[in-house]
């Protein structure tokens, strides 16, 4: 069973549709004791971070998932979900994050600005083609190049231990990281198709 | 890089696709989530649902039809019509929806782009526009693009977006129906003032309007409703002519 943290961020409707499409027992849940006994953990997230970080903190359950995590549980954050992996954000303000992931959110569009390009609009919405390291279990189904659905203004960085897969958007913009058993991605594989599902098919079976 | 969007939009009254016939390789034109599967294959990026009923009962089943569709396909659902207020955005985004268009709803109360981008997030948030020239000036329509607002368009789809909508669908009345390609001239003036995704609609008629429209500057998306429905361009075929035309797009 994958218990999908509910913490008052976000819309579960497709996360939840996709799983059981593809046959996988998942429950929406605000429960530790749903935590300790689920197989694998999905962070889900749209919003900002401070707003979600401290919505997170206030279930109580961030202890709980740090733990499951530490016994090689596997888990996966999905776009903001992912950012909260990491240590800090920089998203108005500076905000500590759970540190699972070695690095730091940033803004895409100063970064953008930092390198010298122009015209490129700030979120990065829509398909993207990844690159990924290739004998990560995550992307045992997918092809290099495949496109994924991004919808995001703040990206990860300084995660170069942990980057397991990228898209170009004038800069490197980090797709998925993992340390351990912990997995991250910017991009909503519940929204990315054929290609998505068969990321959450291959999450099911790390 | 990113790639170009290719979306087609269906029309729902009553449960059923408007401008549904004549269409070949699908078993009911005229079932919704039969069409959304078939557009899914071919590989459409992303799928617009108007709903353009007119009672509760049908809002009903409209919304059951979302829900059929967004537990089975999993791309980026746009629905739109009828939204007025937060509830409304709710109500679809809760049977599945990723974002909401709103048209008339922003005109009668254009708080609702600022209410809904701080409760859901820009993202969600697509202000659509029907836009036609009057005495030279591009205005803005309402009512379905009956009746002249009397507003500045371009100074709206500005204003749209400081207000936090995520994206601009911009249709143009003057070349809508026409297929005689997008009106590249107010879809560049709306791309030089927003820094926003636009979603050129109204004219698409070939396969080469889809490629004139991505080569100009700020355009990112490209909708198109009976040209899909009547089969007279196939989406998969015209995502291939358009890579070997040096669009960037998803295959």
């Amino acid at each position: 069973m994958i218990a999908i943290i509910d913490y008052g961020v976000g819309n579960l409707f497709s996360l939840t549709a996709s799983l059981r499409y593809l046959g996988a027992e998942a429950v929406v849940t605000g429960k530790k004791e749903d935590i300790e006994a689920a197989d694998r953990i999905i962070l889900p997230g749209v919003g900002a971070f401070e707003d979600a970080i401290a919505k997170l903190r206030d279930t109580g359950l961030v202890e709980t998932i740090v733990n499951e995590t530490a016994k090689g549980k596997p888990l996966l954050g999905i776009c903001l979900g992912m950012q909260l992996l990491f240590q800090e954000s920089r998203e108005y303000g500076v905000h500590e994050g759970l540190g699972l992931i070695k690095g730091v959110i940033a803004p895409i569009d100063e970064d953008l600005k930092a390198e010298g390009i122009e015209g490129l609009k700030v979120p990065h919405i829509g398909w993207n083609a990844l690159s990924f390291e290739s004998d990560e279990p995550l992307f045992k189904y997918i092809k290099q190049g495949d496109c994924v659905y991004y919808v995001h203004s703040f990206y990860g960085k300084d995660c170069e231990e942990s980057i397991i897969a990228s898209s170009m958007y004038g800069i490197r913009i980090t797709g998925a990281v993992r340390n351990g058993k912990v997995y991250g991605t910017q991009f909503h594989p519940e929204k990315s198709g054929e290609v998505g599902l068969n990321i959450l098919k291959a999450f099911m079976e790390v | 890089m990113i790639t170009k969007r290719i979306i087609p939009c269906l029309d729902v009254r009553n449960g059923r696709v408007v401008k549904g016939k004549n269409f070949e390789g699908i078993q009911d034109v005229s079932d919704p989530v039969e069409m959304a599967r078939f557009y899914n294959r071919e590989g459409a990026d992303e799928l617009v649902f108007y709903d353009i009923t007119a009672s509760v009962e049908e809002r009903g089943l409209f919304t059951d039809i979302l829900k059929r569709v967004a537990s089975e396909i999993f791309i980026p659902l746009t629905v739109g019509g009828g939204i007025n207020t937060l509830e409304d955005f709710d109500r679809v985004l809760k049977c599945g929806a990723d974002k909401v268009s709103v048209n008339s709803g922003a005109i009668k109360n254009p708080d609702i782009i600022e209410r809904a981008a701080k409760k859901y997030g820009d993202q969600c948030v697509v202000l659509s526009m029907d836009i036609k020239r009057v005495d030279g000036d591009f205005k803005l329509f309402a009512k379905g693009g009956r009746e002249n607002t009397g507003v500045d368009a371009l100074q709206w789809a500005k204003d749209g977006v400081e207000r936090g909508a995520g994206e601009l669908v911009v249709n143009s009345i003057d070349t809508d129906g026409v297929k005689g390609g997008f009106d590249l001239e107010l879809q560049s003036e709306i791309a030089a003032r927003v820094n926003v995704p636009i979603i050129a609609s109204g004219g698409a008629g070939k396969m080469e309007d889809f490629s004139d429209l991505f080569k100009h500057k700020g355009m990112d998306a490209g909708l198109a409703a009976s040209i899909f429905h009547y089969k007279e361009i196939r989406i998969s075929d015209l995502k291939s002519y358009l890579k070997s035309q040096g669009v960037e797009v998803r295959l």
